[in-house]
C-alpha cells in the first residue's frame, strides 16, 4: 500500500510541478467567470424584457448550465485522456520506468498507484470547477440545481472512464497515440448516445442495439446522461415527457431518467476490468 | 555464470551481446523464454531479491521536474515500501552522503530537468548506491562521462566493494573493467565465451608490435611464434616466449614492415576480449601496456 501511495503522490507532484493544475486552476476561473457573465446578462435582458416568466427564466438557466457542464464534460474528458496518456508511456518511452520497476514494488503497485493519482487531480477539477459554476449561477441568478454534488460526481465518473481506457493504452502505445484513442472513442461514445435517443423517435431497432451496445462498451456517454439529470428541474423533465414522449429523449442534453443501477454497478465493474487489464498488460510487456 | 559476495564482476561483450537484457532479466525488467537462475538467494526478478539491488539503467533518466534530493527521497520511499525484509535505513544523512560521493551534494537542490547527461548519470549512481545495498548493478556507468567522471566511478565502485556490496558491472569499455574487477565474464550471443578471474584470463604472457606496411602474407607467416591478432595497427601475438621477441620483429622488419613500438608484457583484456569474439571491437584501452 506504501508503494501506491508513493506512486500516487508522485503523479499529484508531477501534475503540479509541471504548472498543470495552475493551468487548470485559471482556465476554470476563466471559463466561470465568462459563462456567469454571459447568464446574469441573460437573465437581466429577460427579465427586463418582460417576455418570459420566472419559470421560463430558471428553465432557460438550467438548459444553460447544462450546455456549461458539456464544455467543462469536454474539458475534463481532455485532461483525463491527455494526463493519462503520457503517465506510463512516457515513464516507458524514456527509461524513468526501469530505475522505478526495479525497486521491490509491483507493476501493479505502480499502475494502481498512478491511477490514484490522476482520479484525485481529474475529481478534484470536476469537483471544483462544477461547484463554483453553480454557485456563481446561483449568485447571479437564484438558480439552483437539484443534485449538484451528483452532477460532480458524475461528471468526475466519465472522466474517470476515460482516464482508465487512456492508461490502458499508454502501457502498449506511445503517448499521442493513447491520447488520440481516448478523444475519438470519446466522441464516437457521445455521438452513439445521441444515435441511440433518435433510433428510439424513428423506432430503428437495429441502430438503437448497436448505439445501447456502444454505451455499455464505453459508458461515458451513459454517465454524462446522469450529470443532465442532475441539473435539469423535475419540471423540466415533466414538460420535455409530456410535450415530447419519446422524442424528448433525442435530446442529446436532456435526460428523462437518471442511469440505472445496474448501468451504474456496470461502471464501477468497467473501471475494476480495465485497471485489471491495465496490470495485466503491463505485467506482461517486457521493458 | 556465478558472481561472489564482495566481488566487482565485469560483465562484456561486444554491442548486440545480450549484457543489457541479462541485466533486465536479473531485475525482473524482462521475462526469460527458458532458463532462470537466483539472485542473492531469490528467483530471478523477485521482490525479495530486488530489495537488495541497486541499479543504474543504460537507459538512465530520472524525474526532471523534481530535484536530485527527492529523486533519491523518492527511491528510498519506495526501498522503504517493497522491502520484505529489514534494509539499512536510509535517513537524510544517507541522502546527503550518497550525494556528496557522487559529486553532486552542490546541486542537490537543483532539478534534474536541468542536469547534463553526465550529471544524471552521477545521479543514477547514487540512486543504485543509496542505503549500500548488497548488490550493485551498474550497466554502462560512465557511458556519458568525462575522464575525470570515470575515475570517479572506479573510486566509488571500490568503496562500495570496501562497504561490502558486490558490484555487477556491464561494459564494454574494457579498459574500466580492467582497472576494477576482480572477475568477468565475456559474453557474445547471449552466451557466456570464458568467465573467471582476470589474472587468470590474462596470465599469458605476449607482446604487442605497432606495425605499419606489413604485408598479408607476413602475418601469416608470424603464426609460428604464438597466436596472433592485429587489430588497429597493432599486432598482438599470445603465449610467445620473451626471447623470440627479436625474432619477431627481425621478420617483420625483413617482410617490409615498419616497427613503431614494442611492448612485452602479458596479454590486455582487449586482446582476449578480441580473441574471443573476433572482428574489430571499440574499445578504450588507452596506450598499450
Amino acid at each position: 500500500m506504501r508503494a501506491i501511495l508513493t506512486i500516487a503522490r508522485l503523479t499529484v507532484a508531477e501534475a503540479a510541478r509541471r504548472r498543470i493544475l495552475v493551468v487548470l486552476l485559471a482556465l476554470t476561473l476563466v471559463s466561470v467567470a465568462l459563462t456567469t457573465l454571459g447568464v446574469e446578462r441573460l437573465v437581466t435582458l429577460g427579465r427586463a424584457s418582460g417576455d418570459a416568466n420566472e419559470l421560463e427564466i430558471q428553465v432557460g438557466v438550467s438548459q444553460i448550465l447544462i450546455l456549461v457542464a458539456f464544455m467543462f464534460s469536454f474539458v475534463l474528458a481532455m485532461t483525463a485522456a491527455f494526463l493519462a496518456a503520457p503517465s506510463i508511456a512516457a515513464d516507458l518511452e524514456t527509461g524513468v520506468a526501469h530505475a522505478l520497476l526495479a525497486r521491490p514494488i509491483r507493476r501493479a503497485d505502480y499502475v494502481i498507484g498512478r491511477w490514484i493519482g490522476l482520479v484525485v487531480i481529474v475529481a478534484a477539477y470536476a469537483a471544483g470547477s462544477g461547484l463554483l459554476e453553480i454557485a456563481a449561477v446561483r449568485l447571479v441568478t437564484g438558480y439552483a440545481p437539484p443534485q449538484p454534488p451528483m452532477a460532480v460526481a458524475f461528471l468526475s465518473a466519465q472522466a474517470i472512464v476515460l482516464l482508465t481506457l487512456a492508461l490502458l493504452c499508454s502501457t502498449r502505445l506511445p503517448a499521442i497515440a493513447a491520447g488520440a484513442i481516448c478523444v475519438v472513442v470519446y466522441g464516437l461514445g457521445w455521438m452513439a448516445g445521441v444515435f441511440a435517443g433518435i433510433g428510439r423517435v424513428f423506432d430503428a431497432g437495429p441502430l438503437v442495439a448497436v448505439a445501447e451496445a456502444s454505451r455499455w462498451l464505453l459508458p461515458s456517454d451513459g454517465l454524462w446522461r446522469g450529470t443532465i439529470y442532475s441539473l435539469e428541474p423535475p419540471a423540466v423533465v415533466l414538460v420535455a415527457l409530456g410535450r415530447g414522449g419519446p422524442a424528448a429523449d433525442a435530446n442529446p442534453f436532456f435526460a428523462s431518467t437518471p442511469p440505472p443501477l445496474p448501468f451504474l454497478a456496470w461502471s464501477v465493474a468497467w473501471v475494476v476490468l480495465v485497471l485489471a487489464l491495465t496490470v495485466i498488460s503491463l505485467d506482461r510487456r517486457d521493458l | 555464470m556465478q558472481v561472489e559476495p564482495g566481488e566487482v564482476f565485469g560483465f562484456l561483450g561486444p554491442n548486440g551481446a545480450g549484457k543489457t537484457t541479462a541485466v533486465k532479466l536479473l531485475l525482473g525488467l524482462t521475462r526469460p523464454t527458458r532458463g532462470g537462475g537466483t539472485v542473492l538467494g531469490a528467483p530471478i526478478g523477485d521482490r525479495r531479491a530486488r530489495a537488495g539491488i541497486g541499479y543504474l539503467p543504460e537507459l538512465f533518466r530520472y524525474q526532471p521536474w523534481l530535484r536530485a534530493r527527492e529523486v533519491l527521497e523518492l527511491h528510498t520511499r519506495l526501498i522503504e515500501a517493497g522491502s520484505v525484509a529489514a534494509t539499512t535505513r536510509v535517513t537524510t544523512a544517507t541522502i546527503d552522503a550518497t550525494l556528496g560521493d557522487v559529486g553532486l551534494l552542490d546541486r542537490a537542490d537543483d532539478m534534474v530537468g536541468g542536469f547534463s547527461k553526465g550529471m544524471q548519470q552521477r545521479l543514477g549512481l547514487g540512486v543504485a548506491l543509496l542505503g549500500a545495498p548488497p548488490l550493485v548493478v551498474l550497466d554502462e556507468p560512465t557511458s556519458a562521462l568525462d575522464p575525470v567522471g570515470r575515475m570517479d566511478v572506479r573510486s566509488i565502485i571500490g568503496r562500495a566493494r570496501e562497504a561490502g556490496s558486490t558490484v555487477f558491472l556491464n561494459s564494454h569499455l574494457l579498459g574500466e573493467v580492467e582497472r576494477v574487477c576482480d572477475r568477468v565474464a565475456i559474453v557474445d550471443h547471449g552466451r557466456v565465451l570464458e568467465s573467471g578471474r582476470l589474472d587468470d584470463l590474462l596470465g599469458d604472457a605476449g607482446v604487442r608490435i605497432r606495425v605499419t606496411d606489413l604485408p598479408p602474407a607476413a602475418l601469416a607467416d608470424l603464426d609460428r611464434f604464438g597466436s596472433v591478432t592485429h587489430n588497429d595497427g597493432w599486432l598482438s601475438i599470445a603465449s610467445i616466449e620473451p626471447e623470440a621477441v627479436p625474432d619477431v620483429v627481425a621478420s617483420i622488419v625483413n617482410a617490409g614492415g615498419r616497427v613503431h613500438a614494442v611492448d612485452v608484457g602479458r596479454m590486455t583484456l582487449e586482446d582476449r576480449f578480441l580473441r574471443l569474439v573476433g572482428g574489430t571491437q571499440p574499445a578504450d584501452t588507452g596506450p598499450p601496456r
